[in-house]
């Protein structure tokens, strides 16, 4: 039977989803081959570059002489791919893996290399991170890493539409938040999770990054933004781990989504990519400003 | 929603305004000056000025000017590669009134001495503005192909010119004019959907009252 559901509600895909006995990912593809009017086959082929070009990341983005244009960041993707395949990471491969992955990606953008905006330059390692660490650890198909990235489309596309995938109007929820809600669904679902699992991974995962504000030092891409990549895919695993336990989200991912853009819309400009509060405007923060700048 | 938006684009970061904005102002010069820049003069205004150094905005313009896309891994190494092909670049900052943040000002000349100025912006997700073109008032996006029709400000000029693209059956999606005064020099801007041909900008060129045509192809 099939059911009407569209990008205005998570719900609305689960519940398709569920009624016809299927992955939210192939919904999601199988309505973007008529949308884009496409065969299938392309639109998955299409997909299946993107996520080439996310695998493409990881080896440059861990290059131990790696420098951001600013000569501010890089090199600590290299750190913690060293620290996790000496198997000295306290928190096992699986997170060590995604770690050093969201941090490559980050700072590979932060050094003018070549990644997918997922859903934002800023927020690009997250996904990526989650989903290339799960079949490294899980010897999964190239075709479910690639059905997963649909689904987090999806995700992001609900976000898009009821809130906003950018800093300047929602602040860091809105970019490493909603690559979180992503990362955590593509997470639930590769693990076998049913989509309402999915549905509360995306909703614990956006519930835990609320309020993140978006304060960039000097305004670039980097200080705290590769960080809050790595800690955006550490959330997302935490987020599927839990659902995947069976625990769901008191309050639904919709209801989420709408609380994150009335927190993005109560935030002061202050603290929505203009570089003048939080992090940015420390001493340190305005230090390194001229050392940029001068 | 389309997927690959959310997921996309594929690009040269660090970031889509400063970096992959700017790889398109300087495509768009590049292909309104039609030929292979030897020089190129660019003036950065507001965030572009204060930022580019951080954001790699000089090197995504060069990349640009040299015909390169947003997701050319060559962007980071635009400046020497441009001085390995003999482009000479000349880079300030200063202050345009009333500009958007994220403006560049860049003249390109070609080795017979020909230039062509042009204003644009980064507006946000990599998306631009151009907003004069030697001089002249324009609205250009570059996500279509675009007319721009310098000509006087003549009875019927406008039907004459939108005819000939209706002759092909090419469908205008955003028609902008602006001039000076009645009677005097005014330039008109054409957005259309699909493909349209340079052998119809040249029978726009030979209408009458018309100074110049420049056709740009999207970006």
């Amino acid at each position: 039977m099939e059911m009407e559901w569209n990008y205005k509600s998570l719900a609305s895909i689960v519940a398709a989803a569920e009624t016809q006995g299927c992955r939210i990912s192939d919904l999601v593809l199988k309505q973007q081959a008529q949308q884009l009017e496409q065969p299938e086959a392309d639109v998955f082929h299409r997909m299946e570059q993107t996520y080439q070009v996310m695998r493409e990341c990881i080896e440059p983005g861990c290059a131990a002489d790696l420098k951001s244009t600013s000569g501010l960041t890089g090199g600590s993707a290299y750190k913690m791919r060293e620290t996790a395949k000496a198997g000295k990471s306290l928190t096992g491969s699986m997170m060590s893996g995604a770690l050093y992955r969201a941090l490559a990606v980050s700072e590979l953008n932060a050094s003018m290399g070549r990644i997918v905006a997922a859903p934002t330059a800023g927020s690009c390692g997250i996904l990526p991170a989650a989903v290339l660490t799960m079949q490294e650890e899980r010897e999964l198909s190239d075709r479910d890493c690639v059905m997963a990235l649909f689904t987090a489309s999806a995700v992001g596309g609900v976000i898009a539409e009821n809130a906003s995938l950018a800093g300047a109007q929602g602040g860091c929820q809105a970019e490493c938040g909603s690559a979180a809600a992503m990362a955590a669904a593509a997470i639930t679902e590769l693990s076998g999770g049913t989509p309402q699992m999915v549905s509360d991974a995306v909703a614990i995962a956006l519930k835990n990054i609320l309020g993140l504000v978006c304060d960039p030092v000097a305004g670039l891409v980097e200080i705290p933004c590769i960080k809050r990549n790595a800690s955006g895919v550490a959330g997302a695993f935490v987020a599927a781990e839990l659902a995947l336990a069976g625990i769901d989200s008191a309050i639904p991912a919709d209801e989420v989504i709408w609380a994150m853009k009335k927190v993005g819309d109560a935030m002061s400009p202050a603290l929505k990519e203009t570089a003048e509060g939080g992090l940015a405007s420390t001493p340190t923060g305005q230090k390194l400003y001229k050392k940029v700048f001068g | 929603m389309n997927a690959f938006d959310i997921l996309g684009p594929v690009m040269i970061g660090p970031s889509s305004s400063h970096t992959a904005g700017a790889v398109r102002i300087g495509r768009i010069t590049r292909m309104f000056l039609g030929s292979e820049p030897v020089k190129a003069d660019i003036l950065l205004h507001g965030s572009f000025a204060k930022t580019y150094k951080g954001h790699g905005t000089d090197k995504a313009l060069i990349a640009g000017i040299m015909g390169m896309n947003t997701d050319d891994s060559r962007i980071r190494r635009a400046p020497e590669l441009a001085e390995q092909a003999g482009l000479e670049i000349v880079i300030h900052t200063g202050e345009i009134d009333g500009a958007h943040p994220n403006t560049a000002c860049i003249t390109l000349t070609d080795a017979a001495g020909k230039t062509v100025s042009l204003m644009g912006s980064s507006i946000g997700g990599g998306n631009i503005l151009v907003t004069k073109l030697n001089g002249m008032e324009v609205y250009v996006t570059g996500q279509k192909a675009t007319l721009i029709v310098l000509h006087q400000d003549v009875p019927g000029i406008i039907a004459a010119v939108t005819e000939i693209a209706a002759e092909a059956g090419v469908n205008i999606c955003n028609f902008r004019l602006s001039r000076q005064q009645r009677g005097g020099e005014a330039v008109m801007t054409i957005e259309m959907d699909g493909e349209f041909q340079e052998d119809l900008n040249e029978k726009i060129k030979q209408l009458p009252n018309i100074y110049s045509s420049i056709l740009v192809k999207p970006i």
